[in-house]
């Protein structure tokens, strides 16, 4: 058991543990503390597997952003004198019928394949690499986010403007 | 660190025969209890120096009294009090999130100093993103701010946690455009590379570089970062006489000495980071005069304890902005100021 | 067992996938779908990370995983827009009363 495996099952417990709260919990905002704890266990599973520039980009956009539109979210569509944000589950075991079949499909597939492994090479800083692959090779798809950032950008301010009664 | 560790685990055979991670965990323990205790100091220090600094301003003398000498204790005292007192939580208020809140703002701030070079060798984690982790980071400060506002079950915290929320993420953009401008000039993102490209003198800090474009950014920084600890004049979140004391009304005892704890840590962060990147970390103005050893922890204190009394001046100088005036500064005079900084940066770095 | 290989990842990522899935399907509040919605994102990107660590691809997984967050963020903003929206003119965000379109 060495550093990496200890550190990878601490990482993805907290991870799965985050998670079944985020989903089996009552409360949207204990949900939204799940998530929280999730998007950490993930940004250290990146780390992980030597992608340390992704880790950061995770933490800032995803707890940084992404996590506080959901709050505000949250708050702002609700009325605020009521403590408690109930949320209920509609037909649980059809769903879980579904999804737990789904995954008895995927972690066979995972099982039976035999993954082409290279031997996991030493680690390197990545962000040079990403950078200039991003300028390289993948110039065209870097272009096309950034357009649909500016979209949506343009498009979330003016669908979450008051109506103006002129 | 990691030679550190590497050097003890050889010399010690009791140590070499423990599982890997084991050592790993007890390095990680040790440096995590000097960190917090070098926080918590600073943070101490931070209390005692506004109170004299914010006293001499308006020609008075401050705390005189406790501990003899120019009343140093005052601050220990001010901490025994304040964890002695009695721990309130609101009927109403969700007890579970008003118990994190506090803990992870403390812990983001925390978490920070870890990349933070205090000298040629001692940095605890010598990230290669040091940079860009102290900014996602400090976003983490926003989802505590939140939480606590709305813990507290009271409309005037939520208001006021919104309030910060907008200003800090309002701001962190002129602040990651500034520091990007740095990282454009050193070619790297490691803050020990950083200080080490800044190494030999005044006349190699990064803030005369590209003259004058690394003087804005620096200004720019500088003004961002005030936004992003709350402190006047953007400390509308907190201001005593507009919102009570906006997200921590409702906290008392231990929980709001972690929530003070916390805002001085983080001007000490902020100052700290300012003095890295900008000013030459804990590399000594004088060239290699006194360049070693202690002297740069002592020169990395120097310049971040300067910025944080410039911090406390503007506090004391300055009247509070509005809401409106808040998001203007940031949205139509930082961030042009700053993608101005940039691209002057580029161009001069091709031309 | 114990080894930490590519399947361990993979299997990570596939329960993370199965409680983001389960999030959406049964949830009522539009945010905590949202919020599912996130969770079958992150689950998609630790497989592109996984298979870009132990593959020979020159760090392309990891580009393609910056290009999801960056999607996801956009994803989020244009939602809660829409969500904002909803409430305004239902006061309320169950998404079994959204049903005006419904024959």
């Amino acid at each position: 058991m060495t550093a990496f495996d200890f550190v990878f099952y601490v990482f993805a417990a907290l991870t799965v543990a985050s998670a079944v709260v985020m989903v089996f919990s009552r409360n949207v905002i204990y949900s939204a503390v799940g998530l929280l704890f999730t998007f950490f266990g993930v940004a250290g599973i990146y780390v992980l597997l030597a992608a340390d520039f992704v880790a950061v980009v995770q933490v800032m956009i995803y707890v940084g952003g992404i996590l506080i539109l959901l709050l505000f979210g949250v708050m702002l569509s609700q009325r605020v004198t009521k403590v408690e944000l109930r949320t209920g589950t509609l037909q649980l075991v059809p769903a879980l019928l579904v999804v737990g079949s789904g995954l008895v499909v995927l972690l066979r597939v995972m099982y039976k394949t035999g993954w082409k492994e290279v031997p996991a090479a030493e680690f390197k800083a990545t962000s040079a690499t990403i950078g200039t692959l991003l300028m390289t090779d993948f110039l065209i798809p870097f272009e096309v986010v950034s357009i649909l950032l500016l979209l949506a950008l343009i498009g979330a301010a003016f669908i979450a403007r008051k109506e103006r009664k002129t | 660190m990691r030679e550190l560790v590497s050097s003890v685990t050889s010399s010690q055979s009791f140590l070499s025969n423990l599982p890997e991670f084991v050592i790993a965990l007890i390095f990680i323990a040790i440096a995590a209890v000097i960190l917090t205790t070098v926080a918590a100091v600073l943070a101490l220090i931070g209390v005692y120096l506004e109170r004299k600094v914010s006293a001499h301003m308006q020609d008075r003398l401050g705390p005189m009294y406790v501990g003899g000498w120019h009343g140093w204790a005052q601050t220990l005292a001010d901490a025994v009090k304040l964890l002695i007192k009695e721990d309130i939580v609101p009927r109403a208020a969700d007890k579970k999130l008003h118990l994190l809140a506090p803990f992870l703002v403390f812990a983001a701030t925390l978490a920070a100093f870890a990349v933070l070079p205090f000298g040629r060798q001692l940095i605890v984690s010598d990230l290669n993103v040091g940079v860009l982790y102290v900014i996602a980071i400090s976003s983490l400060v926003v989802v505590g701010i939140i939480l606590a506002g709305w813990a507290s079950n009271n409309k005037w915290s939520l208001l006021g946690a919104m309030r910060s929320a907008a200003q800090i993420v309002s701001f962190e953009i002129p602040a990651s455009l500034a520091v990007l401008v740095v990282i454009m000039a050193v070619g790297s993102m490691n803050l020990g590379e950083i200080v080490l490209y800044q190494e030999g003198g005044i006349h190699k800090w990064l803030v005369w570089k590209f003259f004058p474009f690394n003087l804005i950014a620096f200004l720019i920084f500088f003004v961002a970062s005030l936004a992003e600890v709350n402190r006047a004049p953007f400390d509308i979140p907190e201001a005593e006489s507009e919102i009570i004391a906006g997200f921590h009304t409702e906290y008392s005892g231990m929980k709001f000495a972690m929530f003070f704890l916390a805002e001085y840590a983080n001007m000490f962060l902020v100052g700290a980071v300012g003095a890295t990147l900008f000013l030459g970390g804990w590399s000594s103005p004088f060239g290699d005069f006194m360049n070693s050893g202690p002297f740069q922890v002592f020169w990395l204190f120097a310049k971040a304890f300067a910025l944080i009394f410039v911090q406390m001046w503007l506090r004391w100088t300055l009247p509070r902005v509005r809401v409106d005036q808040l998001m203007y500064t940031s949205w139509k005079v930082l961030t042009p100021f700053a993608f101005l900084a940039m691209v002057g940066v580029g161009i001069y770095m091709i031309i | 067992m114990i080894t930490v290989t590519l399947t361990h990842f993979l299997t990570l990522s596939a329960v993370l996938f199965a409680l983001g899935l389960l999030c959406v399907l049964t949830k009522k509040n539009a945010v905590t779908v949202l919020m599912g919605v996130e969770l079958i994102l992150n689950a998609a990107n630790i497989n592109f990370i996984a298979f870009a660590r132990y593959s020979d691809t020159d760090l392309d997984g990891q580009v393609f995983a910056v290009f999801v967050i960056v999607t996801a963020a956009a994803a989020v903003a244009v939602a809660l827009a829409i969500v904002l929206n909803l409430y305004e003119r239902l006061r309320t965000i169950d998404l079994d009363e959204a049903d005006l379109l419904a024959g």
